[in-house]
């Protein structure tokens, strides 16, 4: 009796088990997109990619958002309700402003001339803004999760402090975070 | 420990303990329900799981139906049917089936039946239904991403369905949809809107076979019921779990191949493009690689095959257990060799690509591990026979379909040997020996597993019995009608007629096949016939068929037969029954049958 009982301990809860595998299924995908880059890139005609600027602030906003999101965690366990509020709001705007950073950084190859769709575009360049693109889909999926648990923070008539659904959007915020500095190593070692 | 009594049809009496339950909400008290959020929006699994099977079963119709009218077209290629024009117009002019309709046939009727019926047909049906009721759990760990589940298939459906009807007409470039045919609108008319539709909604497939998938992995690990350790559950929630493993972790690739798809079609990118003519107009594309997509396709591809073969693996073993009243043989080789498919799954892909120019020294890597499948696969073979071996069998419409997969499944399995060296493949790659080896491992076999899912889980889903008449015609037609479609298909194969041609009677080589051909044509719609009963049996049952008197109509060991007839929201009306034993207690210590939640025994072994 003892021992069926020991089996039952969950250590993790189902929803947060959930993001894992999902996460592991997210993986799965840019493994194949990155892998379909490497298969391309030993063939005739790739180009090498010069990564611009924008793209090393846009990582660091990322970055800085993972913190953000870290702290407005933190908060919400001590309790101090304001703090998270506003920790929550600027991970969001962060977020936000990843994806626009993104879109001015893919403006500047037009600004060089350099194709990334249509006629006369190369490959390694559409490799880069589909693979990012994803990516960026992916972050704005994270977007509107904080989104919705600020609204419901900032709602007074529901009060929770349930650390749960931030946990589990933080765990996915840090997830593709790390998948774009991993992307972005990818780009910059793989031209 | 509060306990209380229920009995379990066969004398047996087992207590039920109350325990930590994993969904605090009560779902004992009947609650009201519109008719919205129980048969439309619900969010119980047994629902969900019903809404898959009926939207399964109308694909399974449509998808049937292309097959009987390009069956017409390879039997009677010379023939006029008026009708045809009537119905199709311009797709049929003058009675006969055109060659584009002929493609987008063929094509849809893959796409249809691989992905709408085996795929969500068969696990989503049988995953949401069985998983909580088997391993002992409320619901599934999201009820609500189960529905988004189901309802992201429907619109995958819909857009699919819409597809139908455009006036380019569907995709037509084979369900592989190999770029280039499937990238340039003006290579063929299939390839114009119908294509991008295709893309959709297989986009909107995947997130719904995720969606569910991510669910099932999550609800088997977390929420079996006190004392439902993983090598307790019934061999159906191992192949389930597999299945979704498989599904999680390839389905996205093909995601990725499907997007850079949808660049190179809608964005001008040449992902899959490279130095290309179509109709004298020469293409800016440079650069791309055809094969790249064959390789994300099949990296997907070759673990569908076992997205839909799995579920059905499971539930045979099941029910062969069950009818055969003695314990699956090999329990945990099953389950071994569940988990050695699954592995080499995700290591074969390459075999669809031996006559893609891949080199040969890679290829026998390839060859090696593809032929290594057959090792799991007889086990789980010698595992069902013995199991059988001096059972006392009882030939319900569900065992007579098991058994008639395991017949389908050692049949289509043997030419899998053929096909996986890469030095026959070179003759035998794109012959019908190709159609009738898939179409029986994999089409009928997995089929014949949906189909005595069906009829043993019928009750549980209903609370009443499919017709047994009915049934027996439906079994012994399909299955003597899947071997004379298919067996002959392995001759012409041979001889190497190939695959995606409309008509032979002009080609020397291949003409004699004509009357075999008309044959073929002639059984697939008998068949097709035999299969619009089944339906007829399904829905005439689930309201008129004869009525469950009691909770465990087949003497079964497993969770789902310790509920009410027809469970409600929650599955157990008091608490969820504990678990004492492994689900194959059959014949056992002078008694028919041990339910799970029966203690164990002082004199006997724990399992």
């Amino acid at each position: 009796m003892n021992q069926v009982i020991s089996e039952q301990k969950r250590k993790i809860h189902p929803h947060k088990f959930t993001l894992w595998v999902a996460i592991g299924s997210i993986l799965m995908m840019f493994a194949g997109l990155t892998s379909a880059y490497i298969v391309k890139r030993s063939q005739a005609s790739w180009l090498m990619i010069e990564i611009p600027m924008m793209f090393w602030y846009s990582t660091a906003t990322i970055l800085a958002s993972s913190v953000t999101v870290q702290l407005a965690l933190k908060a919400l366990k001590k309790r101090e309700m304001i703090n998270y509020r506003r920790l929550l709001v600027v991970t969001a705007v962060l977020g936000v402003l990843f994806i626009v950073l993104q879109i001015v950084g893919f403006r500047q190859f037009a600004a060089q001339d350099i194709r990334l769709v249509g006629a006369g575009s190369n490959a390694s360049y559409s490799f880069l803004l589909a693979i990012s693109g994803i990516h960026g889909v992916h972050v704005l999926g994270g977007v509107v999760a904080l989104v919705v648990i600020a609204i419901r923070a900032l709602n007074s008539s529901t009060r929770s402090y349930s650390s749960l659904p931030l946990e589990i959007a933080a765990t996915y915020w840090h997830f593709v975070d790390a998948l774009w500095i991993y992307l972005f190593i990818f780009f910059t070692w793989m031209k | 420990m509060s306990s209380e009594t229920i009995s379990h049809g066969h004398a047996a009496e087992a207590s039920v303990h109350s325990h930590d339950s994993h969904e605090a909400h009560g779902h004992d008290h009947h609650h009201e329900e519109s008719f919205l959020s129980k048969y439309v929006f619900s969010t119980d699994h047994k629902m969900i799981g019903k809404q898959f099977l009926i939207t399964g079963i109308i694909w399974a119709i449509i998808g049937g139906l292309f097959s009987v009218l390009f069956r017409l077209q390879l039997g009677y290629p010379e023939a006029s049917f008026p009708i045809l024009e009537d119905l199709f117009g311009k797709w049929a002019a003058g009675g006969r089936i055109s060659n584009e309709f002929y493609y987008a046939l063929v094509t849809m009727h893959g796409t249809i039946l691989v992905f709408f019926v085996l795929t969500a047909g068969l696990s989503g049906t049988f995953a949401n239904i069985l998983i909580p009721l088997q391993i002992g759990a409320r619901d599934m760990a999201s009820g609500f991403m189960n529905m988004l589940s189901y309802w992201f298939f429907f619109l995958a459906s819909v857009v699919m369905f819409a597809s139908l009807f455009i006036q380019t007409g569907p995709a037509s470039g084979g369900w592989t949809i190999y770029p280039p045919l499937s990238a340039l609108g003006q290579a063929s008319e299939g390839s114009k809107l119908g294509m991008d539709f295709w893309l959709i909604s297989m986009a909107l497939f995947i997130v719904s076979s995720l969606l569910g998938g991510l669910n099932y992995i999550s609800t088997i690990l977390n929420l079996r019921t006190k004392g439902m350790s993983m090598t307790r559950m019934p061999l159906t929630m191992w192949a389930i779990f597999f299945t979704a493993v498989l599904g999680v972790l390839s389905f996205p690739v093909l995601l990725s191949g499907a997007v850079l798809l949808l660049f190179d079609r809608n964005l001008g990118t040449s992902f899959y493009l490279s130095e290309i003519v179509v109709k004298g107009e020469i293409l800016p594309n440079e650069g791309g690689s055809a094969i790249l997509f064959q390789h994300l396709f099949w990296f997907l591809g070759h673990p569908e095959v076992y997205i839909i073969l799995l579920p059905a693996l499971g539930m045979v073993s099941e029910i062969l257990s069950v009818n055969s009243r003695k314990p699956i043989f090999g329990y945990l080789a099953m389950v071994g060799s569940l988990f050695a498919i699954c592995i080499l799954a995700f290591l074969v892909w390459a075999h669809h690509m031996f006559v893609t120019g891949l080199n040969p020294f890679l290829g026998a890597f390839f060859v090696l591990l593809t032929l290594l499948i057959a090792v799991p696969s007889a086990i789980k073979v010698f595992n069902w026979l013995t199991t059988l071996w001096k059972g006392n069998i009882r030939f319900t419409p569900g065992m007579l379909f098991s058994i008639g997969f395991i017949s389908l499944f050692i049949s289509g399995g043997l030419t899998g040997i053929f096909l996986g060296n890469s030095t026959l493949d070179i003759h035998l790659h794109d012959t019908y020996f190709v159609v009738a080896h898939f179409h029986i491992v994999m089409g009928v076999a997995s089929f014949f597993g949906m189909f005595a899912g069906v009829y043993h889980w019928f009750p549980k889903m209903y609370g009443r019995f499919l017709n047994n008449t009915m049934a027996y015609i439906h079994f012994w037609v399909t299955l003597v009608g899947a071997y004379l479609i298919f067996w002959p298909m392995h001759y012409s194969g041979l001889a190497g007629m190939p695959r995606r041609y409309t008509d032979w009677s002009n080609w020397q080589s291949f003409n004699q096949f004509q009357d075999m051909n008309r044959f073929i044509s002639t059984v697939a719609m008998i068949v097709f016939a035999v299969q619009i009963l089944f339906v007829f049996n399904f829905f005439y049952s689930i309201f008129k068929g004869r009525k469950v008197t009691s909770t465990n109509p087949w003497g079964a060991n497993t969770l789902e037969w310790t509920t009410p007839i027809n469970p409600g929201h929650g599955n157990w009306p008091g608490d969820i029954p504990e678990v004492h034993r492994w689900a194959y207690d059959y014949s056992k210590d002078g008694r028919e049958f041990i339910p799970q939640t029966e203690p164990i025994g002082a004199y006997e072994s724990k399992h």
